[in-house]
């Protein structure tokens, strides 16, 4: 059993994936077939022996609270794990007084009744792998007052632009934390993962409120640098974080190749999600896939490559599915051609015969949409 | 659910040695099947599906995996309040000395204590190998309806294969009149399908009576149902349509895999509204390689396939590597095939290794290979 409980994070006022954040929060995206976003905190958290959870949900809850259940799924002891989704009621989407604090304000009870020392906040809307106990224990031995998790990119111009950097000096000391403007390539993209006690965490909620009314966590701990010794640890092993569209798309196609899948993916580290009792894939006579990620419950008669196919869904005949993401529940109609494209849940293409975009700017199809 | 008026039983206990090596180490039931089930599953599912809350698993054989695997309710939804699934392995107790299971009527009798713990109006006594899926509430309505006092669910068979069956024949109201087990002049094609459903009280009182009887088999085919025919008691035939197979035999376990195949199969395991559940494999979608080529195959997730499958059945965790042909087999849970190697016509048993560039199977051999041990590579 952990000495921290765990929050898990929804996205900032300054995040929003085109499309797809229309119908549900990042952590609820399909991701890689059979996923979705929030697994990977979520189980991070439960392989690392977290078993008291907060989720914080903004808005479109449905089908993030419907994923998470119980949480029996991740693993999670049923007697004494404890999975909590708390919402943030506050007034509209993007307000600016919307921010992690004022979530955490409304949950307060919740954050001081909870018996831990420590809290780990990671974000649901990034996907890696990390082995949070190792993560607690370096952060105690370390004498820190707060870690931070980081991963260097080289991408940082054209890449993680919704996120915040760290600027650290030589012994790993967090001199600021500020908003990737994209005017560097090599940059330490903060992962939005904290580690501290929770007192401190408290302390941090109240004096950030004093200060401003619009202030988040990570504004906070920049404006308290120089007083608290807060530390960066470097993140190895695959790293994405879904904050925009042609992230989410990326993600997904980097993740076919299945060395880049090893470096996310480990034996001894399971990423649960909810079981939707499909059956296995039927591949029929005239179906050719290659270079793809295909999940259960498939009916494949057509073409498939490089592409990430979800639960369920239907490649009829005659169609070519290429460089794509098609959600759970998707149907492709006969000889359409599909090409650098996301298609949304249950989204059902059948007049069209041809939708391809640019391969560097992926197209999207709404969930449930008729085309 | 509320607590209904049917207790189901699935006699599970049996080896099933003509599977060979696939069942040294486990019984029938829990013999993988479809890609990512257990036998069991279907059985357990349809109970599930027909709304009965209350199953006992009767275990004999190898039953460690087979116990833990069932007592885990919840993979079909059996485990709300007042319901369960319930391991009954034969057991010692206050009036009598632990003895094995004679028979399937003996397996029920010596449960008779647990059964009468729900006081059920039905029993509905199921076997725990074979594939199929049935809304037992249906039987149940049929059964009330013909006011019988037990219902034998049945199958048309052809009336050349009707001799290595349990045959029925009836009179046109539905009611059967005579039971003959393998008859070599079949008076009809209708086989048991060993689905039964008995009045409780009635079938109680036979059962004490049976277990007293020294020259019974205690058998529900060879015992129960004559004994029942005998007495003049209310039997009915209930038709089953659809797909059911029992699968005694490699041969016949293979096949049951290739029936997943067609385009429309009879089995129609992707049927939203009756599916059959099973353990969660925490695992990724299947991948497929640059080079892969997939025709005609069933494929589960957790599968690695970088070579060929035409006409074959990958079951969780399998492994293709680059230039393999898996040609008309199956492929079971965690086996690998090395790159360069060929399996033709066979049975890949679980987590069997088949090394690079070997050569299994072949496409002209009457039988499938079963292969249950890892084959060496070609140095």
């Amino acid at each position: 059993m952990s000495r921290a409980f765990g929050i898990v994070n929804s996205a900032g006022n300054h995040i929003w994936v085109d499309g797809m954040n229309e119908y549900r929060p990042i952590g609820a995206f399909s991701f890689l077939g059979r996923y979705r976003v929030i697994d990977f905190p979520i189980s991070n958290m439960t392989n690392s022996g977290i078993d008291h959870i907060h989720v914080y949900v903004r808005r479109k809850p449905r089908s993030l609270v419907e994923h998470l259940g119980t949480g029996r799924h991740y693993n999670l002891n049923s007697k004494r794990g404890k999975l909590l989704t708390l919402f943030s009621e506050f007034r509209s989407d993007n307000d600016v007084y919307n921010t992690d604090i004022a979530a955490y304000l409304e949950n307060l009870e919740c954050i001081e009744n909870t018996p831990y020392p420590y809290v780990i906040l990671t974000p649901s809307y990034m996907v890696f792998s990390e082995n949070f106990s190792s993560l607690l224990q370096n952060h105690i031995e370390s004498g820190a007052d707060i870690t931070l998790l980081y991963h260097t990119v080289d991408t940082a111009k054209e890449e993680f632009l919704s996120c915040n950097i760290l600027n650290l000096n030589k012994q790993k000391g967090v001199l600021s934390i500020e908003h990737n403007n994209g005017n560097a390539k090599n940059r330490n993209i903060f992962m939005d993962t904290y580690v501290m006690k929770k007192e401190l965490f408290l302390d941090l909620i109240s004096k950030a409120r004093k200060l401003s009314s619009v202030y988040t966590l990570s504004q906070i701990i920049n404006f308290e640098c120089a007083e608290l010794d807060v530390r960066g640890v470097s993140h190895h092993g695959y790293f994405a974080s879904i904050t925009d569209f042609k992230s989410y798309y990326h993600a997904n196609i980097d993740l076919i190749n299945f060395k880049t899948a090893q470096s996310l993916f480990d034996k001894n580290w399971p990423i649960y999600t909810r079981t939707n009792d499909s059956c296995p894939t039927q591949y029929f006579e005239t179906a050719s896939v290659k270079n793809s990620v295909v999940s259960n419950g498939c009916l494949i008669e057509g073409t498939v490559e490089n592409s990430v196919i979800g639960r369920g869904c239907i490649i009829k005949k005659g169609a070519v599915v290429k460089n794509s993401v098609i959600l759970p529940g998707a149907s492709i109609g006969k000889n359409i051609t599909v090409e650098n494209y996301v298609i949304d849940k249950n989204a059902d293409i059948r007049h069209v015969e041809i939708l391809t975009a640019a391969q560097d700017n992926p197209g999207y199809i709404r969930r449930g949409d008729k085309i | 659910m509320k607590q209904n008026s049917m207790l189901a039983m699935i006699l599970a206990g049996g080896r099933g040695t003509r599977l060979h090596e696939l069942t040294t180490k486990v019984a029938k039931p829990a013999v993988s099947y479809g890609g990512k089930y257990r036998i069991i599953d279907f059985p357990l599912s349809n109970c599930a599906n027909s709304g009965i809350d209350t199953v006992g698993v009767l275990t004999q054989y190898e039953s460690i995996l087979l116990n833990s695997y069932v007592a885990a309710g919840r993979r079909w939804g059996l485990d709300a309040k007042n319901s369960g699934v319930y391991v009954l392995p034969p057991r010692e107790k206050a009036d009598a000395n632990l003895d094995v299971y004679r028979g399937t009527a003996d397996a029920i009798s010596q449960n008779i204590d647990f059964i009468d713990t729900f006081s059920p109006e039905y029993l509905l006594i199921l076997s725990g190998d074979h594939i199929y899926k049935m809304n037992y509430a249906k039987m149940l309505a049929y059964h009330k309806e013909c006011n019988a006092d037990a219902t034998i669910a049945v199958i048309e068979v052809p009336l050349k294969e009707a001799s290595r069956f349990g045959i029925m024949n009836t009179d046109e109201t539905g009611r059967i009149y005579e039971f003959e087990e393998k008859p070599e002049h079949p008076k009809s094609t209708l086989a048991s399908m060993g689905i039964y459903i008995f009045n409780w009280k009635l079938l109680r009182k036979m059962l004490i009576a049976d277990a007293k009887d020294p020259d019974s088999n205690h058998d529900f085919g060879k015992d129960i149902i004559p004994q029942l025919l005998a007495d003049d008691k209310r039997l009915y035939a209930y038709k089953f349509k659809g797909y059911w197979k029992d699968v005694g035999t490699i041969d016949s376990l293979w096949e049951a895999n290739m029936d997943l195949l067609d385009a429309h199969n009879e089995l129609d395991l992707n049927d939203s509204s009756w599916k059959i559940y099973t353990e969660d494999a925490t695992t990724l979608p299947h991948y497929v390689g640059p080079d892969a080529e997939i025709q005609r195959a069933f494929i589960t997730q957790g599968c690695i396939i970088n070579g060929t499958v035409k006409n074959s059945v990958l079951f969780t965790g399998a492994r293709i590597g680059d230039g393999a042909k898996i040609i008309d087999s199956v492929i079971m849970p965690d086996a690998e095939v090395a790159e360069g190697a060929t399996v033709t016509r066979a049975l890949v048993a679980d987590g069997v290794k088949i090394g690079k560039d070997a050569v299994v199977g072949n496409a002209g051999s009457e039988h499938i290979e079963l292969v249950a041990k890892n084959v060496k590579g070609v140095e």
